[in-house]
């Protein structure tokens, strides 16, 4: 539970890994939700985020790696993923 | 594999694609099963019914009287029927004709005709204005719901602590939402006339519906469950297109019910599902949907299984459910020569060749 104060990232924010294990991602950033039966899809770096979280909850290893992948500032990087991580919690359900 | 060379009788073969029966479906699920090799008899109850005329589903298709005629009527056409096809298995598709045809399975076994049914009691069960009932032995919540027998309760109903918009269902089928209390009365007195009193009334819950069907097999056990989500609905509400899930809170509760019951036959479980994932029975229906090709989709072909059991023969393994199979739904015209026409108004029936 590291992370930003400014801009209230946290782990917590992330939805459970249980949740984010059981989405089918495609390569071509196409995302089903086989418990709900929703989809919807993602762009280059959703997909690389997806794929982080799907195999670690830790979310400051992710912002770090991210964030030399495409040489981002850490505080963009930060305010994207919260926005991200929201639509996310509200796609399989925990919101 | 056994092959299965028998004849099969299915109800339910109206198709208008607003609203259609599950029995085409379900014949073209047999059809398509490698393990049928037998023939199929569509039976509808109107002569525009599109599966006695469809060769590619149907070998025959016949008239049944409605069964607001009286079981006396039902009997005799079955029987008629029966001299004709040589039926072995009769599968009813719909809602309406299953009170009748649990209560009369004696006298249609006695022709020799095999039928998986529930029983009297678990019918009974069911009914929509058991709901709050059935819904604690699921498990799960349901709407509250209501029994009326008077169109003026829409003018006084916030008296009672009810608000508009609600549904108003017939105790077999049908169901309306209203927005107020015109709508409301014009609603009851609709389906009133088509199904009978009482009519209910059912508080509206918000999220998106989906659905699991499967087959009880009369000793507590639920086989080939098969879930879906509606992605699309036609005005009345009917699934126009869908994708197969596989959620495993809507199969406890579908199982505990069915254990509990020990319900015997198909049923189709229908819930609406919250943002946060939590399911609200709004009813149960004693049959097949119309959706069920997409059990064959997934790889569960269900009328097989029901067939079976109607056999008295194992119905062996499903496979493993499969998520994200999708079904589209679309209508289609098809050409029929008048004289076939002319066969089903005047001789009730017909052989397709």
């Amino acid at each position: 539970m590291v992370d930003s104060e400014q801009t209230g990232v946290t782990s917590s924010s992330i939805p459970s890994a249980e949740s984010l294990r059981r989405l089918a991602i495609s390569e071509s950033g196409f995302v089903f939700d086989p418990t709900s039966g929703h989809h919807f899809t993602v762009n280059e770096t959703g997909l690389v985020l997806l794929r982080h979280l799907q195999q670690n909850q830790d979310l400051s290893s992710i912002l770090n790696a991210v964030t030399q992948e495409y040489n981002v500032s850490h505080r963009d990087l930060e305010r994207d993923v919260l926005e991200f991580l929201s639509l996310l919690r509200e796609f399989v359900g925990e919101q | 594999m056994s092959v299965f060379n028998v004849t099969v009788a299915i109800t339910g073969v109206n198709a208008k694609p607003d609203n259609p029966g599950p029995g085409l479906a379900v014949a073209r699920c047999l059809r398509e099963s490698p393990e049928f090799n037998g023939r199929i008899v569509g039976l509808g109850y109107d002569a525009l019914d599109p599966g006695l005329y469809l060769k590619k589903y149907c070998d025959a298709g016949y008239l049944l009287p409605y069964p607001s005629t009286g079981d006396e009527a039902f009997l005799s056409a079955i029987r008629k029927i029966h001299e004709q096809e040589k039926i072995d298995v009769l599968l009813p598709c719909l809602d309406a004709e299953l009170p009748g045809m649990v209560r009369l399975r004696p006298l249609i076994e006695e022709m020799g005709i095999k039928v998986f049914l529930p029983t009297p009691e678990q019918l009974r069960m069911r009914n929509k204005d058991q709901l709050t009932e059935i819904a604690k032995l699921a498990g799960i919540e349901c709407p509250e719901i209501k029994t009326i027998t008077h169109a003026g309760f829409f003018y006084k109903c916030q008296e009672e602590g009810w608000s508009f918009p609600m549904v108003v269902k017939g105790l077999f089928y049908d169901a309306r939402f209203v927005h107020n209390a015109d709508e409301g009365a014009e609603a009851f007195r609709h389906i009133a006339a088509e199904w009978g009193l009482p009519v209910l009334v059912q508080r509206v819950v918000k999220g998106e519906e989906y659905n699991l069907t499967a087959v009880g097999d009369g000793e507590g056990n639920m086989l080939g469950e098969v879930m879906m989500r509606k992605m699309a609905v036609t005005d009345k509400g009917k699934a126009w297109s869908g994708v197969s899930i596989i959620d495993h809170a809507l199969y406890e509760a579908s199982a505990k019910l069915i254990k509990a019951i020990k319900w015997r036959g198909p049923l189709e479980f229908e819930v609406m599902r919250d943002q946060h994932g939590h399911y609200q029975l709004i009813e149960i229906n004693p049959r097949f949907p119309a959706w069920i090709y997409l059990c064959v989709g997934v790889g569960r072909n269900l009328p097989m299984a029901l067939l079976k059991l109607a056999l008295n023969e194992p119905v062996g393994d499903f496979r493993e459910p499969e998520a994200g199979v999708l079904f589209i739904r679309h209508a289609e015209d098809n050409i029929i020569p008048i004289a076939e026409f002319e066969h089903v108004i005047m001789q009730g029936g017909h052989h397709l060749q």
